[in-house]
Order: C-alpha cells, then structure tokens, then sequence
C-alpha cells in the first residue's frame, strides 16, 4: 500500500496555495456580471431577507389586480357581457404608478447608493473593467429590473384575455404595443431614479427624493392638465403639459404612437405633439445616461 | 530579480489644487516584498491609485508588470489585486458572496470564482464566521476580507494600502506574516505601504522611502541594516572591566547600559570576542547580532533632507 493510500481518509488536509491559470473573462463578461448581479441586488436576491421585502411585495401589488382584472375577463366573457380587456394594457403602468413609484424609489438606491455609502467603487475600479461600463451595468439592471415588474402584469391580463377568448389577434398586438411602452417607462423612471440615487450615499435621502420627484411632477402635472382641459377649456395646451412629468411624458407616447386613449386629462394634439413627446423622451433618457458617466467620472475614489 | 520591473515609474507627478502629492517620481521596483514608507501624507495612496488608474497622473508614466497605466489600465488591473486603505467593504452580504462576487468582477467565471473564493479566505483565515454578514466584523475580520478580495482571482501582484491599520498587536502580527507568505507562500508581488518602518523591515525584501512626494531612498532592507551591523553582548562581569578587556584586543567597543556594542568588521570579530571572553572569564550570558533599525537610517536621512 502506498503511503497516500494509507492516509485516513476523512481529514481535510491544507493543500497550500493554488494559482489560477484558467479562462478570464473579458470586459464585457464582467460588465455583464455586474448587470445580472446588479438585477438580483434590486429585488434582495443574495442581500438580507429584509431587502426583499419592499421589492417583492411591490411586485404582488402589481400582480394582484392584474390576477383580479384576467379573472373578470375570464367571468365577463363567459356571461356574454365583454368582449374585450376591462383595462387597456398599456393604461396598467398609469393606474399602479404608486407602486411603481414605491419600487423604482428603493430599487435605485439599492443598486447605486450602497456602493457609495459603503466606498466600495475602488474595489470595482481597481478591476478589469472601466467606469462607464459601471454605469451601463447599472442602469441596464435597473430598467429591466422596472420593465420586467411592468411586463409581468401585463402577460398576466394577456393570458386572461387569451382564456375569455378574446380576438387573439388584437390582444397580442396590444400587448406588444405595451411592452414597448413598459420598456420606454423603464428607461425614463430607471435613468432619472439612477441619477438622484448617484448623488447620494444615503439610501433614505434617495428613496424620499425619488418618491418626492415622481409623485410631485405627476400631481402638479396633471391636475394643471385638469385645470387647462376642464376649466380653460384648451385640451392642446393641457396636452403640451404632460411634457413635464416622466409618467405623463411617456403616456403621452404611447397615445400617439399606438393611439390609445390618454390615462391623463389630455393626451398629445396635433401632428407635432406626439413625436416630440417621444423625442423629448428619448433625449431624457439620454441625457440620464450622460450625467451617470459624468456623475462616475468624477466620483473620488 | 526579473528583468521587467513590477513596477517602473518615470517622472510621476501629481498635484491637487495647492498640494503636490507626488514630485517627479522615478523607481523601479522588482518581485518580493517592498515597502513603501513614508509620513501620512507623504503621497503612498496617490503613488498606489496613479498605478491602478483610479487617479490620473499630471504628468510622468509608470507600468506595472509591462502594461502602461495610460494605455492598458484593463490588462494591467487583471493581474493586480488592491487593497485599499480605508473601510469599503459592504455591512448586508456576507464574505462569502462579496468575495466571490469580486472574483467574477475581476474576470473569474462562476464555478472557479466559488471555489477560489473559499481557498482564498481559509487562506487569509476565515472559516465559519465567512457566512455572517460583514457588517458584524471585527476590524481583524475586516481587513483580512480586504485581503481575500484582492488575492481572490491569482493576480501577480498586490498593492495592500495600510494592511494593519487598526489593528491590535497581535493582529498587527498575523497580518504582517500574512503578507510575508502572499510571497514566500502564494509567489505573489507585494507592494505594502506603512507609515511604520518597524513593522514593515520585519517583513520586507525592500525599501522606498517616500516624502513629501519625492523618492528619500530605495534599497534593500539587508543594504538598510548591513552597513550599521553590530554585535550585542552580556556578560557577567562588570561592563566596565569587559570594555577594557575588549578594547585592548583592538575591538571597538561601546557601552549601552549593561550592553556592549562591538562594532563588527567580519568573521574574525566573533572569534576576538570569545577568545577575550574566555582568557579574562567574563562570564558570557548573551552574544547576538544587533542590527540598527531602519528606522534610525530613515531619521538620518530625513534629518539630512531638511537640513
């Protein structure tokens, strides 16, 4: 018997120092580890059971009425009495935007601010990777991670429709319709919530700057819409004001482009109003996306 | 020593707005273990950051392991391991999951990035506690995380800012042997920096002593002590008799306190010591090499510097 053979078997023996001489992934690899991680950070996956709170129970709020919504479908059909979706698909974002706000307000300082308030940057910068593709990582976790919340309600209500046989035609073009536009919400509320999140290592700070920012801009924008509508009586100017708030803004696309009916009191008039609400919309996030590198540029390490 | 330096810098200059950090600074540093010395404020962290990248230069150039840091900063950060100095290790995960998490971050892919992040903190010495959140460390914990995350994907060097920064005494220890094996043991470059000369000669291949941005000296910590080598001796006679009885042999002796310093001029030395030991029968209770301590060279120079 060799002396290796005669070792008890059952010990663990300190093997000493191993190299490593395997595959290293590239830039772009890593860049797309830190996404997926950054993903998983956002709903408190690999993070303590309390950061899955908020996260989780954000998206059930969405689901449930979504649940509700294919349920009445499924019922309202069967007794002859719809023949089409209670709730048009790309009005969902609209009416749950609380919770939507409540989400997008804790996932972005999740994914950004702890970094900060804990230093941790010079452990990301000091690797193979630069900090733009910090940036990127970021803010393409978020906005999947605030489109997939969106979608998911959506397929919810799609496969209600599907069950009350609806026009199975029809629905998947709305459907696809409001999946583009889940996915131009994303980007919009992802870059902005990005950007104040960025600004500071406080976790607090950025939820109540979020919630405040979203909440405020709709509030004040759409009651001013109601105001011009109703009491002016001038649904152009009304329209025009949805500019300036990031969830009228992006309704405002989805009016023109798949011309379905305003969740506000008025949607985009006119052959100018719509493109430029979807330019505006574009260049926000743009320019969201330009201030994070330049925000990452400078931050001290 | 290879023939590419780990480090070369050419020049390094790095002002802030009213404060030079780093003035022409211009060294080659090979494999082993270097310290790099200097005040607090002397430009070590600036010098570390420039080489990382994480801080752009005002002017002058470096490489580390042959990359240049203007032109091959993801190359050259592959095969670097950086521990910074202050705190930045995240309180809600765990050791575990950080440290695998950086390992992916520095290129590893999944499978080896777990399996090298447990090899990695049973190196630095950490078993079950690893699966607790950070957050509930001690600064001994902390910092041996710090230096896991930076071992963790088998680089060829480290760059440890401060390693036993806040910690005790006996943690200062197990740090500083750490460090000495991340080179005896795992074959990896060391760049250490302290303000501390005491702790880092213990450990130390090499020397840069850096102030005020400007190089004070680079040498060998064996160059450090070997021109001011002495012998220590005790003995159970009265030193003052032992000092006549030496000096007459045509030693230079000098008295400190029960100790006698005898200057050492080679092997013979040893072998007048004993003789004149033994022919006057002093007694002999200690006979050890006294070398001086870095850090008296490192207050000649410095002394010599301000003048």
């Amino acid at each position: 018997m060799s002396p290796a053979d005669s070792a008890p078997s059952g010990v663990i023996h300190n093997i000493g120092y191993r190299g490593y001489d395997g595959e290293r992934l590239t830039r772009r690899g890593i860049t797309f580890g830190l996404y997926a991680h950054s993903l998983r950070g956002i709903f408190g996956l690999g993070r303590a059971a309390r950061s899955k709170v908020v996260p989780f129970g954000m998206v059930v709020v969405m689901l449930l009425p979504a649940v509700v919504l294919a349920v009445v479908a499924v019922v309202g059909a069967g007794l002859g009495q719809l023949d089409g979706p209670v709730v048009p698909y790309t009005r969902y974002a609209m009416i749950l935007q609380a919770a939507l706000a409540i989400f997008v307000a804790v996932a972005a300082p999740q994914a950004v601010s702890l970094d900060l308030r804990f230093h941790s940057l010079p452990l990301y910068l000091a690797r193979p990777l630069e900090r733009v593709d910090y940036v990127r990582a970021k803010l393409a976790a978020m906005t999947t991670a605030v489109f997939l919340l969106l979608a998911a309600p959506l397929l919810v209500l799609y496969l209600g429709s599907l069950a009350a046989r609806f026009d199975a035609g029809r629905e998947t073009l709305d459907l696809a319709q409001a999946l583009l536009g889940a996915l131009l919400f994303a980007a919009v509320l992802s870059g902005l919530s990005l950007v104040i999140a960025s600004l500071t290592a406080r976790r607090g700070f950025g939820i109540a700057a979020i919630v405040t920012v979203l909440v405020l801009s709709y509030s004040i924008v759409s009651s001013l819409q109601g105001v011009v509508a109703f009491e002016a009586d001038d649904a152009t100017t009304a329209g025009w004001i949805g500019l300036f708030s990031p969830m009228t803004l992006v309704d405002g696309v989805q009016v023109w482009a798949f011309g379905v009916t305003s969740s506000t009191p008025a949607g985009p008039a006119g052959d100018l109003a719509g493109p430029t609400f979807l330019v505006v919309a574009l260049a926000f996030v743009a320019l969201a996306y330009w201030a994070l590198t330049r925000r990452y540029r400078k931050v001290k390490v | 020593m290879s023939l590419v330096p780990v480090i070369s810098t050419e020049r390094l200059t790095k002002r802030y707005p009213g404060v030079t950090a780093l003035e022409a600074l211009t060294i080659d540093i090979g494999d082993g273990v270097t310290g790099l010395v200097g005040a607090n404020g002397a430009g070590k962290s600036t010098l570390i950051k420039i080489l990382l990248g994480l801080t752009e230069p005002t002017s002058g150039g470096a490489s580390v392991l042959g990359h240049d840091i203007h032109t091959e900063g993801l190359a050259l950060r592959s095969r670097v391991g950086y521990m910074p100095e202050h705190d930045c290790l995240p309180g809600d995960v765990s050791a575990t999951e950080l440290v695998v998490h950086l390992a992916r971050m520095s290129g590893l892919p999944t499978s080896a990035a777990r399996e090298r992040a447990a090899d990695t903190l049973r190196h630095v010495g950490l078993y079950e506690e690893r699966y607790r959140p950070i957050g509930g460390y001690s600064t001994g914990m902390k910092q041996r995380v710090k230096l896991a995350q930076a071992l963790v994907h088998d680089p060829d060097v480290v760059f440890l800012d401060e390693p036993t920064n806040g910690l005790d005494p006996a943690g200062r220890d197990e740090m500083l042997a750490l460090v000495r094996r991340i080179h005896t043991d795992f074959d990896i470059s060391v760049l250490v920096t302290s303000h501390l000369l005491g702790e880092l000669e213990r450990i130390c291949d090499n020397v840069v002593i850096i102030d005020g941005g400007t190089l004070l000296r680079s040498s060998s910590v064996a160059d450090f002590t070997r021109s001011s080598a002495q012998i220590a001796l005790e003995v159970v006679a009265e030193p003052a008799d032992a000092l006549a009885a030496l000096t007459a042999v045509g030693l230079r002796v000098t008295r400190d306190g029960p100790l006698l310093l005898i200057e050492l001029e080679g092997e013979t030395t040893y072998d007048l010591v004993r003789d004149a030991v033994a022919d006057h029968g002093l007694g002999l209770v200690r006979l050890q090499p006294r070398r001086h301590h870095i850090a008296e060279v490192f207050e000649e120079e410095a002394t010599r510097v301000t003048r």
